[in-house]
């Protein structure tokens, strides 16, 4: 089926910063490299699976706005995630189901109606080199994907092979996203947890936060809550003046850190490794795909819950993964 | 030692609430026998300054498990010999270069002192007589790689030295929107090398000519393993160097013939902690090959 696979996709328009992503690039976090990979996994992998891939296939992420795409050889390609409804040659397409596109013809995308990040996967994936294990694309440090960066317009993207089907769609109950208004994200209280008062600690959880517009796959940042109080103490050799430093230490994915004690800020995918922020605890795995679907301006509420529903809520997100496999096999 | 569950995936662990060598090698002693161990479902193991990190998938080990297999390992080091066996390495630093300098002149009004450049208000503050006498103290002992992160390389290095001659500066009172590649900056008392252009608080005292993350796999020195120089424990000695020493370091990286200084070493906390300025001459001695 393939004509030109070297240079099987071109890019016309980049959209606003559209990446390579894969599952990421485990490993090396000690290093203040950070994972990287689908923000919104989930919708990877439903992408993936899609169009006959390896659920960890490399895919292009596409945050707010599409790109796009000129196609040099047949191929079959789904868009999962975000409501960025695709069209070929200006011929609408669905999203959450699997379409042929023909060599010659052009992917481009109308505007966003819901959600953030459009995971676009194409049958054999995009063929970028394997670098630190992974083709995810990590901006900040010039690493992977397609150099380094966020796409251009004229890059042209290489694939590898691919046997999809079009055709292939998943039903509502499968297509994983946040709901609710607003928007609940589940945390698990720690790190530095102890070191607010216990009544900034119920306001944090009481109150409405709405996503800034500072978002991005290093982190989301919320504001509208109330200012957080810490417990007076002497401030230990290292940490630094203000109540809300701590010797520089590790950050967790998804830890919640607020600097100032003014607007947390939940560390995501590309997350700085480390640095001299106290946390307040930490957004269960489980809910990291949402946040990747979360505009400026959703109103979000942070909820308390523990180790067991982290756990629970886990196993809740892979078996949805699991349904979709059956539902594809 | 304080442990806490970083939701799901992680368990964090602060070694003490204050940065010394002592919190600081117990971390790397754990965070090595963790690697040791090579514990089915451990993802990530980061140690940092006084604390430590551990990544792990708990579809693997339960949470509970995971936690125990830390705990039995803090009590192996209460009785474990601080030893290591690294390297020391040499940087050369030109200090008061011209580049941080514009750098900091555009950003006066979030500093504590717009009056002053950095290296003067950290000379004042820190009781020193002129820049070059802070200069002196900052390139005269050598540092430990406390912790690399934040970003890509990035090497956090705490200065070998009793507490009374720690230098200590706050960060900017509002963080920079830029900070050039390579800068030499300090926050609090840890001395970090910007190994990426961006934005940054800490306060600029020079930059190095000496690249230390490589991407593009272009400089020999750093394994195209991880495309970091720095990993935690190394030891870092600075070097004060002029203009025309920073153009032709400059010019032998470009040409790919530049090598830093370093050699293996073993290194003695207990050693150290007798008599640290002999000790510190006797790891500079290892470094110029003597």
């Amino acid at each position: 089926m393939a004509s030109d696979m070297q240079g099987a996709i071109e890019v016309k328009a980049p959209g606003l910063a559209t990446t390579v992503q894969d599952m990421g690039r485990p490993g090396y976090y000690h290093l203040g490299i950070p994972l990287s990979g689908a923000m919104d996994r989930l919708s990877l992998v439903a992408a993936n699976l899609l169009v006959g891939n390896d659920a960890g296939a490399a895919g292009l992420e596409a945050v707010f706005m599409g790109p796009e795409l000129t196609f040099h050889a047949d191929t079959v390609v789904a868009v999962c995630g975000a409501d960025l409804p695709p069209k070929v040659d200006g011929a609408a397409m669905p999203i959450w189901e699997s379409f042929p596109v023909k060599a010659g013809q052009t992917l481009s995308f109308d505007y966003l109606r819901k959600g953030a990040r459009a995971y676009i996967a194409v049958a054999g994936g995009i063929d970028v080199p394997v670098v630190l294990g992974s083709r995810s694309t990590y901006p900040l440090g010039g690493l992977g994907g397609h150099e380094g960066r966020v796409l251009r317009g004229g890059d042209r993207l290489k694939l590898g092979q691919g046997d999809g089907k079009a055709g292939r769609s998943l039903p509502e109950a499968l297509r994983r996203g946040p709901t609710g208004d607003p928007v609940e994200l589940r945390v698990l209280p720690g790190l530095y947890w102890h070191r607010l008062t216990e009544a900034a600690g119920k306001r944090f959880f009481a109150d409405t936060w709405k996503v800034a517009p500072e978002a991005d796959r290093i982190g989301y940042r919320f504001r509208g809550g109330q200012p957080l109080e810490y417990v007076p103490r002497e401030q230990p050799f290292g940490a630094g003046s203000d109540p809300s430093n701590i010797v520089d230490a590790c950050y967790p994915y998804g830890s919640i850190q607020v600097p100032g004690g003014t607007e947390p800020i939940v560390l995501h995918r590309d997350a700085v490794s480390g640095g001299g922020y106290m946390m307040v605890g930490t957004v269960i795995s489980a809910d990291m795909d949402l946040i990747g679907q979360l505009q400026p301006h959703t109103p979000v509420r942070f909820v308390e819950t523990d180790m067991k529903g982290a756990l629970d809520a886990r196993h809740e997100r892979a078996s949805v993964i699991e349904k979709i496999r059956a539902h594809l096999a | 030692m304080r442990y806490s569950y970083g939701g799901d995936e992680h368990i964090f662990v602060e070694v003490d609430e204050s940065m010394s060598l002592e919190a600081f090698f117990k971390a790397l002693f754990i965070t090595n026998a963790v690697r040791d161990k090579a514990i089915d479902g451990v993802t990530e193991i980061c140690p940092a300054n006084a604390s430590f990190q551990i990544k792990f998938d708990p579809d693997r080990i339960a949470p509970e498990d995971m936690l125990a297999e830390l705990k039995k390992l803090e009590a192996a080091a209460e009785s474990a010999p601080s030893v290591i066996e690294t390297r020391i390495i040499e940087m050369p630093v030109y200090y008061n270069d011209p580049w941080t300098h514009e750098t900091l002149m555009r950003f006066r009004d979030r500093h504590q002192d717009p009056n002053a450049t950095d290296l003067e208000y950290a000379a004042r503050i820190n009781g020193k007589a002129s820049a070059q006498e802070f200069i002196d103290a900052h390139s005269g002992a050598p540092w430990f790689v406390s912790m690399v992160g934040f970003v890509a390389g990035l090497p956090f290095l705490y200065q070998m030295v009793d507490r009374p001659r720690q230098l200590e500066v706050p960060k900017y009172l509002r963080p920079r929107t830029d900070t050039p590649k390579l800068t030499v900056g300090y926050g609090g008392c840890f001395t970090a090398v910007y190994s990426v252009r961006g934005a940054g608080g800490y306060q600029m005292f020079g930059i190095t000519p000496m690249p230390i993350y490589d991407p593009k796999s272009e400089h020999d020195y750093i394994s195209d393993d991880t495309m970091c120089l720095f990993r935690p424990g190394d030891i870092v000695k600075f070097r004060a160097i002029d203009r025309a020493t920073y153009d032709t370091t400059v010019a032998e990286v470009e040409a790919g013939r530049f090598t830093p200084k370093m050699a293996p070493v073993t290194f003695s906390l207990d050693e150290f902690n007798a008599d640290i300025d002999a000790y510190n001459r006797k790891l500079e001695g290892v470094l110029n090959g003597k």
